[in-house]
């Protein structure tokens, strides 16, 4: 185990500088010929470096979503010096740099590590990048802060020698709030911090997975003491990385071992594994996290009086409909979670230019309380936001383009990169993803429509989570056009559920009238404002959608 | 995508990589690397094109993933993508910021 930030640390430094001087070396012997390119592939792949259509990526881990000004302003900065001026936030919570070459990689790989980021197993069949509720700390309705929790695991997965050869690929996510907001279903762990009795604990999921075999995850422990955490995690990664098919590898993932072989044969296996594990933990874990809890200790809040804010929302209606929107509920009163949506009409979802990474970090600094967080729509969170300051913060948003009013409506759409730079694409997901936006926006309908989630993936590895979309997108390749499949009423939340498809795909400029057909019927249907798509869908049905996307055969 | 692939002269190929160091995209004429996809060698005769692709392959040091794909023969002799991936490998990213942020570039 090592510790965590590592600017308070010099051994984790120290194993980062170790590291990045390795993969340094490979790259050189690479280059004069002594590795080939089979046995140089997973060596960049453990480092996070894949080659994409145009260019080598570089995916960099922003554990838990959680990212210091100094963090944001140094990705601006290998943004700048080393890619295209942008880079692009993911679902999963990384930033991918989509232009790097392979010769740069281990000088920005050196910078990134200098404010303790970098990219070790964001690829590979590994533990990945550990995700939690972007309102970590702050949320009205949280038990207590996921972040420990998710450093933890962090820490214990991180080289974990046992767990770097899996059947395939580990993620893993954390949930603290009365609302999931981490869509624990869709991971190969899941974990909801919960209370029972008075005694708090986690819910354990297990085998969710989308791909191209989605699975929602099942409650493979309903309570689990919050101490066991780490021997348990272990017990399942175990029993998994024994039983987990190495075949073939789309049947490898956790989701599947499970559904093969039965949770209760699965569970019972794990519990035995637990029992032996236990034994194994000194108690150093739970030392670990309680210097954890501290260095997440809530930043001191500070009292405003909220007038000027009710005054600027009173007077400027640009205003109160962004915060109408992009506003999350604090424990605090006073406070507020501001959701800076990366979605502005045109731009591409997810992406972000040096120059907004810097004016974040400089504003989070400032009125922010210089935490920043990356949520799993692929949009910035500044947690904790003092109501006062709130006009200042909107003026200097809205002057980088950064301040678009539609967290959770139809142009807030997630999209993976599609065929616009991923190898394995079938289709282009971002063009669709910006039509989309673009007609609805041009329409002005998003505040109408209310509550609305578009997903789209580029291929059925799903990365676009669109089995989770209430309306989801899968871009094909048939004979040689682009084609969309259409899935509806799919959701990652409280009622996980997978969207059902709804029939033929369309053609690339068939679906934005596609999908304003299905949301005129929507409209048409619902039986109040506050009915959203999601709720319509689930009770009227797929046939009057079936129809309104298929008028011919109605 | 170019497995079994064989180029005739109904349907020629042409050989495509990425270069190692730098990632974009490549193509081979004459056993050599361009960036300029028009300038790609089109390959009409399968054993020919086989034993340009083993040349390709040969050259790791300067490329990686080398592959022979279906293309057309444009009228003015160049080719022409025969598949959309193709195109895209060519034209870059086709999505809107991408292009403003290009053509913005190409403007100071
Ligand atoms: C070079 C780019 C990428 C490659 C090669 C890639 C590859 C893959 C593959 C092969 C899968 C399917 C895994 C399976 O079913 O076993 C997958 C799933 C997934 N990826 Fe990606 N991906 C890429 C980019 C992204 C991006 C940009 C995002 C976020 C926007 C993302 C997030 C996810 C998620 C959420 C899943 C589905 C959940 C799961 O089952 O793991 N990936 N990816
Ligand atoms: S869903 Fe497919 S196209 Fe999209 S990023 Fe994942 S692998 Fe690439």
């Amino acid at each position: 185990m090592f510790d965590a930030r590592p600017q308070h640390n010099d051994q984790h430094r120290e194993y980062l500088r170790h590291r990045t001087q390795q993969f340094r070396q490979q790259v050189q012997r690479r280059l004069d010929g002594s590795l080939t390119e089979e046995e140089f592939r997973p060596l960049r792949l453990k480092n996070g470096v894949y080659l994409q259509l145009h260019s080598y990526m570089y995916r960099v881990a922003i554990p838990y979503g959680a990212l210091t000004p100094d963090q944001l302003r140094m990705l601006g900065h290998v943004a700048e010096r080393w890619d295209r001026g942008y880079g692009h936030f993911t679902t999963r919570t990384n930033i991918q740099f989509h232009w790097h070459k392979l010769v740069d990689i281990p000088d920005s790989m050196e910078a990134l590590n200098s404010v303790g980021i970098h990219s070790i197993q964001t690829s590979g069949n590994t533990i990945r990048n550990v995700n939690a509720d972007a309102f970590a700390g702050a949320a009205d309705d949280e038990l207590e802060d996921p972040r420990p929790w998710a450093e933890l695991i962090r820490i214990w997965s991180t080289d974990h020698a046992e767990f770097q050869f899996l059947p395939r690929k580990f993620k893993i996510s954390v949930s603290a709030g009365k609302q999931d907001r981490s869509a624990v279903s869709a991971y190969d762990i899941g974990l909801r911090i919960v209370e029972r009795d008075g005694q708090r604990g986690f819910q354990v999921w297990v085998g969710g997975g989308l791909g191209r075999t989605p699975y929602l995850g099942q409650v493979i422990r309903d309570f689990l003491p919050q101490a066991d955490l780490l021997p348990y995690l272990e017990a399942i990664l175990s029993v998994y990385n024994l039983t987990g098919r190495r075949d073939n590898k789309w049947k490898a993932r956790i989701k599947i071992t499970v559904a093969e072989r039965g949770l209760d044969v699965f569970r019972a296996d794990v519990e035995a594994e637990f029992a032996q594990r236990r034994q194994q933990f000194s108690g150093l874990d739970q030392e670990i996290l309680r210097d954890l809890r501290a260095r997440f200790a809530p930043p001191e809040f500070r009292d405003a009086p909220v007038q000027g804010y009710e005054a600027a929302r009173a007077a400027n209606g640009a205003f109160r409909s962004w915060t109408d929107t992009n506003l999350h509920p604090h424990r605090i009163p006073g406070y507020a979670s501001v959701i800076v949506t990366l979605k502005a009409p045109g731009a591409t979802p997810g992406d972000m230019s040096a120059e907004q990474m810097r004016l974040v970090a400089d504003l989070a600094e400032r009125l922010a309380h210089g935490d920043i967080r990356v949520n799993h729509d692929q949009n910035l969170v500044l947690p904790h936001v003092r109501k006062a300051d709130l006009p200042e913060l909107y003026e200097a948003l809205r002057a980088v383009g950064l301040a678009t009013a539609n967290f959770g409506k139809i142009t807030d759409i997630i999209s993976c990169p599609g065929m616009d730079y991923c190898t394995l694409a079938t289709a282009r997901s971002i063009p669709i993803a910006q039509d989309i936006a673009a007609h609805f926006r041009a329409r002005g309908l998003e505040d109408e429509i209310g509550e609305m989630k578009i997903r789209i993936s580029g291929c059925i590895n799903a990365c676009g989570h669109h089995h989770l979309g209430h309306i989801g997108i899968l871009g094909l390749d048939r004979a040689g056009v682009e084609n969309y499949q259409i899935t509806l009423g799919g959701d990652g939340y409280e009622t996980p559920t997978l969207g059902q498809r709804a029939g033929a795909g369309f053609p690339a400029d068939q679906v934005v009238p596609a999908i304003d057909r299905l949301v005129d019927a929507y409209l048409e249907l619902r039986e109040s404002p506050d009915e959203r798509f999601l709720d319509a869908y689930r009770r009227l049905g797929v046939a009057p959608f079936k129809a309104a996307l298929y008028p011919a055969d109605a | 995508m170019s497995k079994g692939f064989t180029p005739s002269p109904a349907t020629p190929g042409v050989i495509t990589a990425n270069d190692l160091r730098m990632g974009h995209c490549v193509w081979m004429r004459d056993g050599r690397w361009t960036a300029d996809p028009r300038a790609a060698e089109l390959f009409e005769d399968e054993a020919i094109a086989e034993l340009a692709l083993l040349d390709a392959v040969s050259q790791a040091d300067l490329v990686v993933g080398p592959y022979l794909v279906e293309a057309k023969r444009g009228a003015d002799g160049r080719p022409e993508p025969a598949h959309f991936r193709e195109a895209f490998r060519r034209s870059g990213p086709t999505h809107k910021h991408f292009q403003q942020a290009e053509a913005e570039a190409s403007h100071v």
